[in-house]
């Protein structure tokens, strides 16, 4: 009895000493539903490989409801996600405020010089890596070369508007339900606000002056803004006001946009035979300009691995993105998936790879408008700010979807552009006094 | 005449009842149309949609990338169980307010219904700080509680306005015949109320099922329930269309075959009842 009872112990003390040998930490990474976030999902068997002691769950959420959850999360301490991925707009905001774990002591193996400068220096603050970049993007012209070629159109590597504008008015045949250029309509600071930001940039205007004043009153917003609607009213679709990135896929998909100018990752969907029926036919060019304007008006956004403060898994967390951001990765996807699925706008390394540059005919141009978007000087004026399509203070969210909601507005006739920038100029000028940006 | 008349109101009231039942349910039909199309097939024009090949890859992808059943758990669990305490809390107040009114009964009544007027993100913040501090955050729980306490207006005032309907003789006559307040509410009060309680079970448990706003604002992983589900497959940058709509018709295909086999205590309940 006694020697049962001794074997009995013995074998708790054993299986105690297992379970706490295999205990294992589950991390909860909150994620957007984009085609490169999905991919790593399915890439898991290779993290579990390397570290069978953590448990990944998932969070995906549509990018607005996650830009919501995430900062309520991480505004209260709340500690619901180890893991979230957030774009290069949150990233200085939260680390300045002590929100996210500096990322300081990498593995060498991570390779952290190879990051693409431009990405690397909009996610530090002070020099410290705040979070880790997944995918970066900056805004192209796509356009279709059979039309070009149709209308007796040869649009330049580095177009100016002008140019656009003449290649729109050739390449429209509204009978045949083809317009000219499809851009972004829809209100909201991450909608049309980031592509008429860019292209106000490109002529020369900025959101603020030195004291924070709005600058909407000023002769490169008035041509710019100008420009953009008699663009969208003689040449864009119908219902242009309604239309986003989705929308202006799909048109262009359809056969229907002669030109659209928008993310660098549209060319990867644009090009995809399955989805496209243009796929053979797209040709691509630099973010125009206006004659005489030295600046491209580049824009740069990149969706970013960030771990905060609240999590109580910081080395697993930290294991997680390193993995999932590293060169490692992005070998993985191409051994699977092939190197045109590998994500984009990261890494130096990627773009001197021949089979890469090879597999994905956008890669070099995208790296092109990667490099020489300047988010700490979008204009060719002075500015206080740093964000090329964006504005990197808090109070940028409630301000540029205003303003975008009255563009919006006179983009669908419901007011004149002088009165939709005059709207912009008052409710931008209170908002900024409010809080205290204006003395 | 008169007759001849009276079918041509019936036709013509025939034909206006059909058109808006089909605006309403049309959205919901086109769902699962696109739900059984390709992501490429699925952004063409309407009749290029309907001409366009039947398939299924898209519950496939839905299925791999998702972890359906433990959204549908959660669901299941958050819906009924509100519900279920939602109506323990209910029958007696509702009676109470129903057979022994006070002064204040009708004021209690519109401050029950007031409360649903205030937009609720207006107490996100301390409500999230609350369940962060209690520990019950993305817990099933939790939004069990919050469930119930929303929905809790529209089950009191559902069963007390029918219960209004019940003659008080017949409980009066129970108490004389000896039965405390305990059998009186049991065997007397619910079994003659049985219609109207499961009218207000269904609809209760179709809310709760596609309450959106709390459900997604609360939970991460572990309690998310199907509102997080379908949330899981909409993007701004990229096509999703027809994964979004396979999603949503698994979303709903549990509560749309729920409604149909109880539509007639539903109707019952929504007629008869509350909005009477």
């Amino acid at each position: 009895m006694k020697h049962s009872i001794r074997a009995l112990m013995g074998a708790c003390a054993v299986s105690a000493l297992a379970t706490a040998a295999l205990a294992e930490t589950t991390i909860t990474v909150a994620t957007v539903n984009n085609g490169d976030m999905i991919r790593m999902q399915s890439m898991m068997e290779d993290f579990y490989a390397q570290h069978p002691d953590i448990k990944v769950e998932w969070v995906t959420l549509e990018e607005n409801v996650l830009r919501q959850r995430v900062t309520q999360d991480v505004a209260t301490n709340g500690g619901q996600f180890d893991v979230m991925t957030i774009g290069n707009y949150e990233v200085p905001i939260w680390g300045a405020r002590g929100w996210l774990m500096p990322l300081t002591d990498l593995p060498a193996d991570y390779k952290v010089d190879d990051l693409l400068p431009s990405i690397r220096s909009a996610l530090s603050v002070d020099g410290s890596l705040y979070a880790l970049p997944f995918y970066g993007e900056s805004a192209m012209v796509m356009y279709r070369t059979d039309l070009a070629e149709q209308a007796g159109v040869s649009l330049p590597d580095q177009p100016t508007w002008a140019q656009i504008k003449e290649a729109a008015a050739k390449m429209t045949d509204k009978d045949a339900g083809i317009y000219g250029i499809c851009l972004r309509g829809k209100p909201g600071w991450g909608e049309n606000m980031a592509f008429i930001s860019a292209m106000a940039n490109s002529y020369g205007a900025r959101w603020f002056d030195m004291s924070w004043e709005p600058e909407f009153d000023s002769a490169p917003w008035q041509a710019a803004f100008k420009d953009y609607l008699d663009l969208m009213t003689n040449y864009g679709p119908p219902g242009a006001s309604s239309n986003g990135f989705n929308e202006n896929l799909s048109l262009f998909q359809q056969g229907k946009c002669g030109m659209w100018i928008d993310a660098t990752v549209a060319a990867g969907f644009v090009t995809d035979p399955e989805e496209s029926s243009v796929a053979e036919n797209v040709g691509y060019a630099v973010f125009p300009n206006k004659d005489g304007v030295d600046n491209h008006g580049n824009w740069l956004w990149s969706w970013n691995l960030g771990i905060p403060k609240s999590t109580d898994a910081p080395e697993a967390a930290e294991a997680f993105v390193t993995w999932a951001t590293g060169p490692h990765y992005t070998q993985l996807v191409a051994e699977k998936q092939g190197w045109r699925a590998a994500p984009p706008g990261t890494r130096k390394s990627l773009y001197e790879n021949a089979t890469y540059l090879a597999e994905a005919p956008f890669a070099t141009l995208t790296k092109e408008t990667m490099d020489a978007a300047t988010p700490e000087k979008p204009s060719v004026q002075d500015v206080p700010y740093v964000g090329a399509q964006f504005v990197s203070i808090p109070e940028f969210q409630g301000i540029g979807t205003a303003v975008g909601q009255q563009f919006s507005a006179a983009l669908a006739g419901q007011m004149d552009a002088d009165t939709a920038l005059k709207n912009a100029q008052m409710l931008t000028q209170r908002e900024m006094t409010k809080a205290g940006y204006i003395k | 005449m008169a007759r001849a008349a009276t079918t041509q109101r019936k036709a013509i009231v025939t034909v206006a009842a059909w058109i808006v039942g089909i605006a309403i349910f049309f959205p919901i039909l086109w769902i699962v149309i696109l739900s059984f199309k390709s992501e490429g097939d699925a952004i063409r024009t309407p009749l290029e949609v309907l001409r366009a090949q039947w398939t299924l890859e898209s519950y496939t992808t839905v299925q791999e990338r998702s972890n359906y059943l433990r959204h549908f758990w959660n669901s299941v669990v958050l819906s009924v169980g509100s519900t279920l305490i939602g109506l323990i809390i209910a029958v007696p107040a509702a009676w109470a307010m129903a057979f022994v009114p006070g002064k204040r009964t009708k004021d209690v009544l519109m401050w029950m219904l007031s409360t649903k007027m205030l937009p609720p993100v207006g107490v996100l913040v301390p409500i999230y700080l609350i369940f962060r501090d209690l520990g019950l955050l993305d817990s099933r729980v939790g939004l069990v509680i919050v469930l119930t306490l929303i929905n809790l207006p529209i089950i009191i005032w559902m069963l007390y306005t029918y219960f209004r309907e019940i003659p008080g003789e017949i409980l009066e006559a129970a108490r004389m015949d000896g039965a405390t307040l305990r059998d009186e509410i049991l065997y007397v009060l619910t079994p003659m109320a049985v219609p109207g309680i499961a009218s207000t079970l269904l609809l209760n448990i179709i809310l709760a099922w596609n309450e959106a706003f709390w459900t997604l604002n609360l939970t991460a992983a572990k309690a998310a329930p199907l509102t997080a589900f379908i949330a899981s497959y909409s993007s701004p940058e990229g096509l999703f269309y027809a994964k979004l709509s396979a999603a949503s018709t698994m979303a709903i295909a549990p509560i749309l075959i729920m409604g149909w086999f109880s539509q007639k205590q539903l109707v019952r309940g929504l007629t008869f009842g509350a909005v009477k």
